[in-house]
């Protein structure tokens, strides 16, 4: 323990803490930019200054270990003036379109400008114009509003593994790039969307899909289908001023229904029917020698993460499609057929937590209907935003369920949107299937938390099952290095590219919080305690499905309609930064 | 990646076994003396020796102006634009230079076997005007000088 002195206060440190740290546990906040809890420390911005008694000068908080008896002082009229300084010449580099930014209600600029009572600008604004990344389909890059604080940098980097954008050039000309300036989408970006999250200012977003969604809720020849993540219903209400954790499925679905969708199902119906099929997958490779350990394969991050940096892995990979996908494919066959109406006429929309299934939506192979299975992807936020528009106010809105056909789900597809969840999910359905009996303690409690990497044995019959789940792309590398090994004692890993599992997703709410993502995770547990199925082989829908049109889990309709191949891309990168 | 480049890379790789993340700039040198400048798949090579990411290779090269990231022409021809190069007929040199090879300073010819550049000064103002071509440092340059040295070259 380290005594040292804030502002005339006696504060207690760690060892190794830096100033901003350890003023933090004091209840004082230091002013700051490129700090960010979870990231590395990098001292970039020069806004967390602070004065030490019998130093020259003033020193960054955020980068500077405290030492026994220092004496800090955070608030000298010398360091409100640097900050000021700093703020301005940021701003003096930095797009004047406040009105129209698309991050103008949660900019931490815009913030930093307000808390230091910067009234003035000294300097003049000059902005060399860059163009816009637009290469990618999920994710919008606009360099011209970057503050250059490598936050991105370091959570593609760092935490995701990936390492598609560093730094490159130097002095005016320095800009986060890709490799050779090639742009997103030429990249090995993923699309998980974290950078995003951990961007202060509008330089990082998502591709907009709101008014292709607006122009056919408008076009009275289209019917447009709308399915929603489960993630989503833990988060909306949060992106709409509630309380973060507050479970909003049925004022969802009362929202969809009010902003125009012809038809309002649910992808929990379609994650109830990932799990029949990919429990049935598990149990024939289990049974028949098939390739071991399996890999979950809803999450498009992941999916393209393992075809760029394990494309030697692949055949672990379940074969079964996304809920989104498996989805899209039956709302163009399955669904036009029971409601009698023309697959060209149906427009298939999803809400999703994610900005990486824009770009599965896009896949070429996600076709299966004849049509594109899904047409929009729009994220949480994006949703927020329509409903915004249309004046509607969520919190006041009744319960409404989605309609039956491909609406209804249980407990277990719910809880696909947090980390474990997956596994929770298939694991209560594989049992019912390897013994032919129900498990019935299927609060698989091991599976649960916030934890980079958990496993778990779970006895199934005479069958000892060894799982592992990991979620932020970091944690998956650590098993796919054991898997290339040849070292993997799993039957089944599950893996989510997000920190905290879908409820943390590119399209969730802005931040990097994992006490918030713990929070939403927990709506979802909920929700799936208040239901009255719990197991996704009792779901009455799926059950229909496949008597009136699949005939059976691994079918052949089930074959070609909700199974893919996968695409090894050639990053060949087999290192981190 | 082609074998060509993988083929070079491994040449350059094999005088740094064991090589950590500090030995990117001298691998970086080398392999633009190689190749004349990086290569993309050179660069992912880099890389995957290193073990680290492509943006950070190309971050560190990308920081310094004597990596190039296109291939640069056979003969490269830079003149001296410094103070006493200037004072003594710089700018006469280089409209020489571009007469003769029909390019304006900063292109290159189209069969790539000339370029123009200008520096800012090469340190040899007792020799001014300078030009240079690849390493190779020509003093007390005048116009006739330049049709010699390039028609010899040409």
């Amino acid at each position: 323990m380290i005594t040292l002195n804030i502002n005339g206060e006696q504060v207690q440190a760690n060892e190794g803490d830096t100033i901003l740290e350890a003023a933090k546990k004091a209840n004082i906040s230091v002013p700051h930019l490129c700090y960010m809890e979870g990231l590395e420390n990098y001292g970039g911005c020069g806004l967390c200054v602070v004065e030490v008694e019998g130093e020259r000068n003033p020193t960054r908080a955020c980068v500077r270990e405290v030492a026994p008896g220092m004496k800090v002082l955070t608030n000298t009229s010398k360091v409100r003036a640097i900050r000021k300084t700093v703020v301005e010449l940021l701003l003096s580099n930095h797009p004047q379109d406040c009105f129209t930014c698309v991050r103008n209600q949660n900019c931490q600029l815009l913030d930093a400008a307000s808390e230091l009572g910067v009234r003035s600008l000294r300097l003049n604004n000059i902005v060399e114009k860059r163009d816009l990344d637009t290469t990618s389909v999920s994710i919008t890059r606009d360099p011209n509003k970057c503050i250059l604080c490598s936050r991105c940098i370091r959570m593609c980097n760092d935490v995701q593994k990936v390492g598609a954008i560093d730094f490159s050039n130097r002095g005016f000309e320095l800009e986060v790039c890709t490799f050779g300036g090639e742009g997103l989408g030429k990249s090995e970006c993923v699309n998980c969307g974290q950078c995003i999250h951990v961007c202060p200012v509008g330089a990082i977003y998502e591709r907009s899909a709101i008014n292709d969604v607006w122009a056919a809720i408008d076009d009275p020849n289209k019917h447009v289908v709308v399915q929603e993540a489960p993630a989503v219903r833990a988060a909306l209400g949060e992106e709409l001023g509630l309380p973060p954790g507050t479970l909003v499925a049925g004022k969802m679905h009362a929202a969809l229904k009010k902003l125009g969708f012809d038809t309002v199902f649910d992808t929990n119906f379609s994650a109830d029917l990932t799990i029949m099929e990919e429990g049935s997958e598990l149990v024939k490779r289990i049974t028949t020698g098939g390739v071991l350990p399996m890999f979950t394969s809803c999450c498009p991050g992941w999916i393209k993460f393992i075809e760029e940096f394990y494309p030697d892995l692949l055949p672990h990979l379940s074969s079964c499609k996304s809920p989104q996908q498996m989805f899209g494919a039956l709302a163009k066959t399955y669904f036009p057929r029971v409601a009698n109406l023309k697959p060209e006429n149906i427009v298939s929309v999803s809400i999703m937590p994610c900005t990486a299934k824009k770009f599965e939506a896009q896949r070429p192979e996600m076709n299966a209907s004849g049509y594109r299975d899904v047409d929009y992807v729009l994220t949480t936020r994006e949703l927020a935003a329509m409903i915004r528009q249309a004046g509607i106010d969520l919190a006041s809105l009744p319960d409404v369920q989605a309609e039956e056909l491909m609406g209804s789900y249980t407990g277990a597809a719910t809880i696909f949107g947090v980390t474990g969840g997956v596994m929770e999910a298939a694991l209560r359905s594989a049992y019912k299937l390897i013994t032919g009996t129900e498990l019935e303690n299927i609060d698989l409690v091991p599976l649960r938390g916030m934890k980079g990497i958990r496993t778990a044995k779970v006895k199934v019959g005479d069958l000892e099952v060894n799982v592992a789940v990991a979620h932020g792309l970091g944690n998956a590398r650590e098993l796919m290095d054991e898997v290339r090994a040849g070292k993997s004692p799993y039957h089944f890993i599950e893996i989510m590219a997000c920190p905290g599992g879908c409820v943390g997703g590119g399209g969730q709410p802005i931040g990097y919080d994992m006490a918030i993502r713990a929070t939403r995770g927990e709506a979802l547990y909920k929700e799936d305690k208040s239901l009255p199925a719990r197991r996704s082989h009792q779901n009455p829908a799926v059950q229909k499905l496949y008597k009136d049109y699949l005939e059976k889990p691994l079918g052949e309709k089930s074959h070609h309609l909700l199974h893919t191949k996968y695409t090894p891309r050639d990053a060949e990168i087999t290192g981190t930064k | 990646m082609t074998s060509a480049v993988k083929e070079k890379m491994s040449g350059v790789f094999a005088g740094h076994k064991n090589a950590k993340k500090d030995a990117l700039i001298p691998i970086l040198q080398e392999t633009q003396a190689c190749f004349g400048y990086l290569p993309d798949e050179a660069m992912r090579e880099i890389a995957t020796f290193l073990k680290t990411t492509p943006g950070a290779v190309f971050g560190v090269a990308s920081f310094y102006a004597m990596f190039r990231f296109r291939p640069t022409a056979k003969q490269r021809i830079t003149v001296c634009r410094g103070t006493a190069c200037h004072v003594r007929g710089g700018p006469r040199i280089l409209e020489e230079v571009e007469n003769v090879l029909k390019i304006k300073d900063g292109q290159m010819t189209a069969d790539g076997e000339y370029s123009i550049e200008e520096a800012a000064c090469f340190g040899s103002c007792a020799l001014a005007p300078v030009m240079v071509i690849n390493e190779r440092v020509y003093g007390r340059m005048t116009p006739v000088k330049v049709r010699e040295i390039l028609g010899k070259k040409g």
